[in-house]
């Protein structure tokens, strides 16, 4: 299995989208490409102990979105990656950011400040991005 | 589609008392419906009407759209672990086994002994010295492998350590995923409901209280805070299921289709929990309102 899925109950995202989530988010990073086999439904529920639905719905999003291809009583398979040339860049923009995130400490600033600072710049230049 | 489980104003009445009243709900099939409610609510009594061993005062209930355990043909198709995950304690694993395929026509062999193996469990063993955990397992393999249409457990979990619970749902969700069954489980605890299942029936106060699509009923549910409002008029286009009210603020749990675009009131998202609570503290205050009534009788 290449990946395995955990739930968060407190998060509030409901279980479907948390699954989704989780499989973009590995595409995105590089940890699943093309070819690669999502957990078995049976495997999924049988390690979260969920509804099989849940994962069901999950796959059929993904399918949905082009991301992944049922082959029916073989599994689940990945058709399309969301890593891009970017992921090369990675490592120089998350040095970037330890030192950032490092200079953001001298100056005093605790967890919660720091996420929201984050959080706002983040949002007034996607804004600016629009506009 | 035939509902997996489909009454009418099904009542059972022990002496005075009603167990279940006027009971009407249909359980879709192929799904995994989770039946809760306190103790005491009239759980175990729909359960076991539903398989036949009550019969009910009033109304008719149906498994697949057949009455319960009519002929042997529709006792094969539905499978009922009861509560505490009963075992026979002098017989052992494999006796259990024995008497499962002696008993049961479609009964999967090859499947309940893989079930055995893959739990580790001896089958020398007797079931009497099985731990908690290992007997409800044990249960849950009967029930499967005969290979029901409808599995039918009460309270499978109540009793069980929470590693033992966990285990027992897992099990029972890769035996849902594998065979294609519609599950009835009942627990007086959301939590242990609130993943495994896709439909919800709410049962408190021997009465129906809420049924429905796990996934419809968090979205038409809300709470909402603002200032304090008139007890007796919510937001319009949304029904009030409970309120409570300070000399400033109203904080109200409601349900409705339509978003609530009036920005007085804050929307909060419910947890199933939560929604669950809403409707049992219903009730509860419902039974409270002829509590002197029945003091008037003593």
């Amino acid at each position: 299995m290449v990946i395995e899925f955990h739930l968060d109950s407190r998060s509030g995202v409901a279980p479907y989208q948390q699954l989704i989530q989780q499989v973009r988010h590995a595409l995105r990073l590089g940890l699943l490409r093309e070819g690669d086999q999502l957990p078995t439904v049976k495997d999924a529920v049988g390690q979260l102990a969920i509804n099989p639905n849940t994962v069901l719905k999950a796959y059929r999003e993904l399918e949905y979105a082009g991301l992944v291809t049922a082959k029916p009583g073989v599994g689940t398979f990945v058709t399309r990656t969301l890593s891009d040339a970017s992921l090369a860049a990675h490592g120089p923009l998350r040095q970037d950011l330890r030192r950032w995130l490092a200079k953001a400490r001298r100056a005093g600033m605790d967890d919660e400040s720091i996420e929201a600072l984050f959080m706002n710049t983040f949002r007034a230049a996607a804004g600016e991005d629009v506009a | 589609m035939t509902a997996a489980l489909e009454a009418q104003n099904l009542g059972k009445r022990y002496g005075r008392r009603w167990a279940l009243s006027d009971c009407t709900l249909s359980a879709p099939a192929g799904r995994v419906v989770g039946l809760v409610g306190p103790n005491g609510a009239g759980k175990t009594t729909l359960l076991q009407i539903a398989v036949g061993l009550l019969r009910p005062t009033s109304g008719t209930v149906e498994i697949l759209g057949r009455p319960p355990a009519g002929n042997a043909g529709q006792l094969a198709r539905v499978g009922f672990v009861a509560q505490d995950t009963p075992v026979y304690g002098g017989l052992s694993v494999a006796d259990h086994l024995r008497f499962g395929a002696w008993l049961n026509p479609g009964w999967d062999h090859e499947m309940a002994e893989r079930r055995i193996g893959e739990l580790g469990l001896d089958p020398r063993q007797r079931a009497g010295r099985l731990s908690g955990g290992q007997r409800a397992q044990l249960a849950l393999t009967l029930a499967i492998a005969k290979r029901p249409d409808v599995l039918i457990l009460d309270e499978p979990v109540a009793s069980l350590d929470p590693l033992a619970r966990r285990e027992f749902l897992q099990h029972l969700m890769e035996a849902v995923a594998e065979h294609e069954m519609s599950v009835l489980l009942s627990s007086h605890l959301v939590a242990d409901l609130e993943r495994v299942c896709d439909y919800l029936i709410v049962l408190a106060a021997a009465r129906v209280q809420l049924t429905g699509e796990v996934e419809e009923l968090l979205a038409s549910h809300h709470r909402l805070t603002g200032p304090r409002c008139d007890p007796a008029s919510g937001p319009a286009g949304q029904h009030v299921i409970e309120a409570s009210h300070t000399d400033r603020q109203s904080t109200l749990i409601v349900r409705g289709e339509d978003p609530i675009h009036d920005p007085a009131w804050t929307v909060g998202q419910l947890s199933l929990e939560d929604v669950v609570l809403a409707y049992m503290s219903r009730a509860g205050r419902a039974g409270n309102t002829s509590r002197p009534a029945l003091e008037v009788l003593r």
